[in-house]
């Protein structure tokens, strides 16, 4: 029973981490175009001429599967036919990065705060 | 009230203080003499790295990013350009160097929070050309730049244009004209007149390369791409 309680803290433990690192990684890369709260309101926002993504709209966001997003911030918005003002982030951010951030966007769509 | 509570107030107070153009602290004026690398070392290590790993900026986690590193200056400016920004700097990047700390979300979308960005200090005019020799004898990645194969030209404005914006969708994050484009980036419209050619085509190649923690991604172009690009910027600042 201990080993049980110890190994549900630390799942918790590593998971606060993980959303912890999903934030800061978001925050540094994403939220110039996408906004401090993902709204796609960043301040690059009013100059571009595609609206950057609204990563809270639940509906939008559920119609890309977890490996489309991994896919567009590795190779950029022209990998699924998007914009390329959506770079191609595979030089600045790891694979466990990019899954990271993938798992922060459905904290930011699709999770209960 | 104890010697600890005194000093922790003085702090504060030295630390908030605005290092705007006018109230730049006394040691910013009359000369650092022969230890300008002191001077640099002790003055400009706050808000930027003057040797690789200063302030820890590969990490995501640091936020108090305040300007460029130092330490390969001599690789990246020009130092005509170097001695005038010193004694009369003016903003580069609108939104400050790590824009996420200068930023903050309004109905309407995202602004910038201009009362949050640091102005950096004048140098006066002995100063200023001693900080600038100096930070030109910085170049540890020489080889770097004497390895680009790169004859600077022009290009026709219309054609380079669309590539830089609609393309290769820097306007996304950069101003080729003034008022025209991203906040996030350093403006480019000035960038020709900044920075050496060779420093522009290697970084845009390569700029985890010269700073890990960028921000700024890899468009995976061939050298020929790169070298429109760069001459895009030399054609925008000849215009």
């Amino acid at each position: 029973m201990r080993i049980l309680v110890m190994i549900v803290m630390l799942i918790a433990v590593a998971g606060s981490a993980m959303a912890q690192e999903g934030r800061l990684l978001y925050e540094r890369y994403c939220v110039q175009c996408h906004g401090v709260e993902g709204t796609g309101k960043g301040i690059n926002a009013p100059h571009m001429s595609v609206f950057p993504r609204d990563h809270t709209d639940r509906t939008e966001m559920m119609g890309r599967s977890d490996e489309e997003l991994f896919r567009v911030i590795r190779n950029g918005g022209a990998s699924i036919n998007q914009s390329v003002l959506m770079p191609a982030w595979s030089h600045n951010l790891d694979d466990d990065q990019i899954h990271v951030l993938v798992r922060y966007l459905r904290e930011l769509c699709c999770e209960e705060p | 009230m104890s010697t600890a509570r005194w000093l922790f107030i003085g702090a504060l107070l030295v630390l908030g203080a605005p290092a705007g153009a006018d109230d730049s602290p006394r040691y910013f004026k009359g000369g650092a003499g022969t230890d300008v690398a002191a001077f640099v070392k002790e003055n400009c290590l706050a808000c930027h790295a003057v040797k690789p790993g200063d302030g820890a900026s590969h990490s995501p986690a640091i936020r108090a990013e305040l300007g460029p590193p130092l330490y390969y200056a001599g690789d990246k400016y020009r130092e005509e350009w170097l001695l005038e920004w010193l004694q009369a700097p003016e903003r580069i990047r609108p939104a400050g160097y790590y824009p996420p700390t200068h930023v903050r979300a309004t109905p309407e979308g995202d602004v910038i929070d201009e009362a949050s960005l640091v102005n950096h200090p004048v140098l006066d005019a002995k100063l200023a050309e001693e900080v600038a020799r100096y930070l030109m004898t910085l170049t540890p990645y020489a080889d770097r730049l004497a390895e680009e194969d790169y004859e600077p030209s022009t290009v026709p404005l219309r054609m380079a244009r669309l590539d830089f914006r609609r393309f290769k969708g820097c306007v996304a994050c950069h101003q080729d004209v003034k008022g025209e484009g991203g906040v996030s980036g350093p403006e480019l419209y000035s960038a020709w007149s900044r920075l050496q050619p060779e420093f522009i085509v290697s970084f845009v190649r390569s700029p985890g390369q010269w700073n890990p923690g960028t921000m700024m991604p890899v468009l995976e172009m061939n050298d020929a791409a790169i070298h429109r690009l760069a001459n895009y910027l030399k054609t925008i600042a000849e215009e």
